[in-house]
């Protein structure tokens, strides 16, 4: 049937040009056939996309190209956001995202106009590498359980308990230090199944930042880092990798990006914050944790274990890195007008992919450093 | 055969008097210059194969050169592999890529061996063919695929069904205890090993299936006629006849599981401590610990150390690939002193 089909297909086409061609060369009448009429009112149609490729060339040619590279934590909401920019705008952001190690190692070779990293870098290794940085986002890493019975926010766990369970020291789900914290739960006599990251990332620097702050014995044999020697568990790349690792592992632990949470709709733990609250990690908490950060004086802000009443203890900003100096100004023009109209009209996409986005004073006092990026000429590098 | 006398008995006269019609077929020109281009490219296409093997080495040797200052060949048996404290080994990365490619050859030699068999040798002719093809199919499934399917329903199976019941087993009993010790995930070595193994069979079955498919048939057809019985042929005419070939098949597996990555990535937990000799406990692979850490490693140590041991996985490789030949060597031998 389908030789049938094709052999159909191919007279008519044949058919077709001859009596074009004829058309062309010799008759002077006006096409008569169907499939003339056809060929005829095919060429409109190419006229109409030959000028919409000349028009988007055009366009193309004249938006400055942006491109950026880092965390993959952000990378959905940096995609969202060229997206619906480029609706707006016309111009496009290409970013990659390759990791943050990698997105450092690209802004400082300069083969990338911006680059992203969940762990905000040190003043001075800012100065030494003559970047600035500044917060897009913010985003809470949460432990996540996966324990038969056991609703989400049920359990309640302390930085102390969740660092010698990531030791190795708490094995049992019935541990008595676990037990004492969470009086009346079913809390099973179960070895407990580690899961952590085996990829380095921002999101274990976020917790393995925390863990530091709330343990001693943790940042005495293990330290922070977006990779560190894990003292037990399991590897899962990615926090896909983690999260389908938890929903499989019976009496699991894990931890993922609060957006892995709300998506697979996994068993959150609560968290014992530094007021001595058992918070639940939502937007509010987030927040609540951003706003007692001193913004003002240093972008290197670390948002784990921040004081106040809701703030869940490990919430975490991601930054974009840009050159003090511009040797071209055209595109980091074209960036920063990326990143102030993403703040002005960013909030809402980044909500709805489980971002909390800055509060207005932040974003302000970003906007006021970005004086600080300046081309050859000294002048600083205009964003609006 | 007899009746039939040669042609020249007849036209001997007459061919020997005919005068040339015509004359000869001129010489045939031949372009110079298209030989010329033809041995260049040949020539340089094996250069730059040799071109690029040099300069893998050499990249590697330079980009893992400050680790190789700083810790020389004690990487190779030192088992830290902390980057916070920039301290770097090798050996769990090292143990955890040889454990896993000897368990997938010790399940994947003996059931390709099996498979191949009975497709050249048993096999009912109907079944020869679909069962060929589904055999290559197997190696055409991309490695992500084997991954998932041992990460969310490999693992969970042998947790349950192979780990616990052999726990409960040998509990108590002394080395056996150790081998299955371990949180009861299903993943690590073993894991990792049989995925592997799974990957590998298609490879070395087709290749083992070809070989043994070109020997000849009177051999084996004497064998029988001399009354062997088929394990007889099999172990004593066809692995004899075509030893390089196998070899060389289950080499081809071998490369392909030291160096496979994403498969691994999924299954073997991805642990840098070697603090038990459990089967079932999490460990890493050298290129499952590129994958993971490559992208995020600051530049320093921590890089040097992975490209070291980028480099270390050339170098095994490579052993492996020589070994293969000097037994390849060693077997020629015999067979010559052997006739």
């Amino acid at each position: 049937m389908t030789i049938e089909f094709r052999r159909f297909m191919t007279i008519a086409i044949l058919n077709c040009h001859v009596i074009v061609t004829e058309h062309f060369y010799s008759s002077p009448h006006p096409p008569q056939s169907v499939c003339e009429k056809g060929m005829q009112m095919n060429f409109p149609l190419i006229r109409t996309a030959v000028a919409l490729a000349m028009t988007v060339g055009a366009s193309a040619a004249m938006a400055q190209d942006v491109t950026g590279a880092g965390a993959s934590f952000p990378a959905p909401l940096y995609a969202k956001w060229a997206d619906s920019y480029n609706k707006a705008t016309g111009a496009r952001i290409n970013y990659q995202s390759v990791g943050s190690g990698a997105g450092m190692k690209q802004i400082r070779g300069k083969t990338v106009d911006f680059g992203a990293s969940d762990a905000p870098l040190k003043d001075d290794e800012l100065a030494k590498d003559g970047l600035v940085q500044f917060p897009t986002v913010i985003g809470g890493v949460i432990p996540v359980v996966n324990i038969k019975g056991i609703a989400a926010g049920q359990i309640k766990l302390t930085g102390q308990a969740l660092g010698d369970i990531y030791l190795g020291k708490i094995t049992k789900w019935n541990d008595p230090a676990l037990t004492a914290l969470n009086p009346g739960v079913p809390l099973p006599d179960a070895t407990i199944s580690v899961v952590r990251r085996a990829d380095g990332s921002g999101t274990s620097f976020i917790f393995t930042n925390y863990l530091s702050k709330v343990n001693a014995e943790w940042k005495a044999k293990v330290g922070e880092g977006t990779a560190v020697n894990w003292p037990t568990g399991a590897g899962g790349k990615g926090n896909e990798g983690v999260s389908a690792f938890v929903q499989r592992l019976p009496n699991s632990i894990g931890y993922v990006e609060y957006a892995y949470v709300k998506q697979n709709k996994m068993t959150y733990t609560q968290l014992k914050n530094k007021d001595g609250n058992f918070a639940s990690p939502d937007d509010a908490a987030f927040k609540s944790a951003a706003a007692g950060a001193d913004w003002a004086k240093s972008f290197y802000q670390v948002l784990t274990d921040q004081p106040g009443k809701d703030s869940w203890p490990i919430t975490g900003a991601t930054f974009i890195m840009m050159h003090k100096a511009q040797d071209k100004p055209a595109s980091a023009s074209a960036a920063l007008k990326f990143f102030e109209w993403a703040y002005a009209n960013g909030d809402k996409s980044a909500g709805d992919l489980e971002y909390v986005a800055l509060p207005e004073a932040v974003k302000n006092l970003v906007r006021k450093q970005w004086g600080d990026i300046k081309g050859a000429d000294g002048k600083a590098i205009a964003f609006k | 055969m007899a009746a039939t006398l040669p042609a020249s008995h007849y036209d001997n006269d007459k061919m020997s008097r005919s005068e040339p019609t015509g004359r000869p077929p001129e010489t045939r020109k031949s372009a110079p210059w298209a030989d010329t281009v033809f041995s260049a490219l040949a020539h340089g296409a094996a250069i730059l194969t040799l071109l690029l093997l040099a300069g893998i080495i050499v990249s590697l040797l330079v980009g893992a050169a400050p680790s190789i200052k700083a810790y020389g060949l004690s990487f190779l048996w030192t088992s830290d592999w902390d980057p916070v404290q920039n301290k770097y080994g090798g050996l769990v990365m090292i143990y955890g890529t040889l454990m896993t490619s000897f368990i997938a050859l010790l399940i994947a030699v003996p059931v390709s061996f099996g498979i191949a068999l009975f497709l050249t040798e048993l096999s009912p002719n109907w079944l020869r063919r679909p069962l060929g093809i589904a055999v290559e199919l197997l190696a055409a499934v991309p490695s992500i695929v084997y991954g998932m399917w041992g990460l969310l329903v490999f693992s969970p199976v042998l947790a349950t069904y192979v780990q616990q019941p052999l726990q409960s087993l040998f509990a108590g009993v002394p080395v056996l205890s150790t081998l299955v010790s371990g949180a009861p995930v299903g993943i690590g070595i073993l894991s990792a090993g049989i995925i592997l193994a799974i990957m590998i069979i298609p490879f070395i079955a087709s290749v083992m299936r070809d070989v043994f498919a070109v020997t000849p048939p009177m051999l084996k057809e004497s064998s029988y006629a001399l009354g062997s019985t088929t394990w007889e042929v099999v172990f004593k005419v066809v692995l004899p006849y075509t030893k390089t070939g196998v070899i060389g098949g289950i080499m081809l597996g071998l490369g392909r599981a030291l160096g496979e990555t994403m498969a691994v990535t999924f299954v073997i937990g991805n642990f840098n401590q070697l603090n038990s000799l459990s089967l079932f406990e999490a460990a890493n692979s050298i290129s499952s610990a590129l994958a993971n850490e490559f992208a995020e490693a600051g530049e320093g140590l921590h890089q040097a150390s992975l490209i070291y041991l980028g480099l270390v996985l050339f170098f095994i490789t490579f052993v492996v690939l020589s070994l293969s030949r000097l037994l390849l060597a060693r077997l020629k031998k015999n067979e010559g002193a052997r006739t």
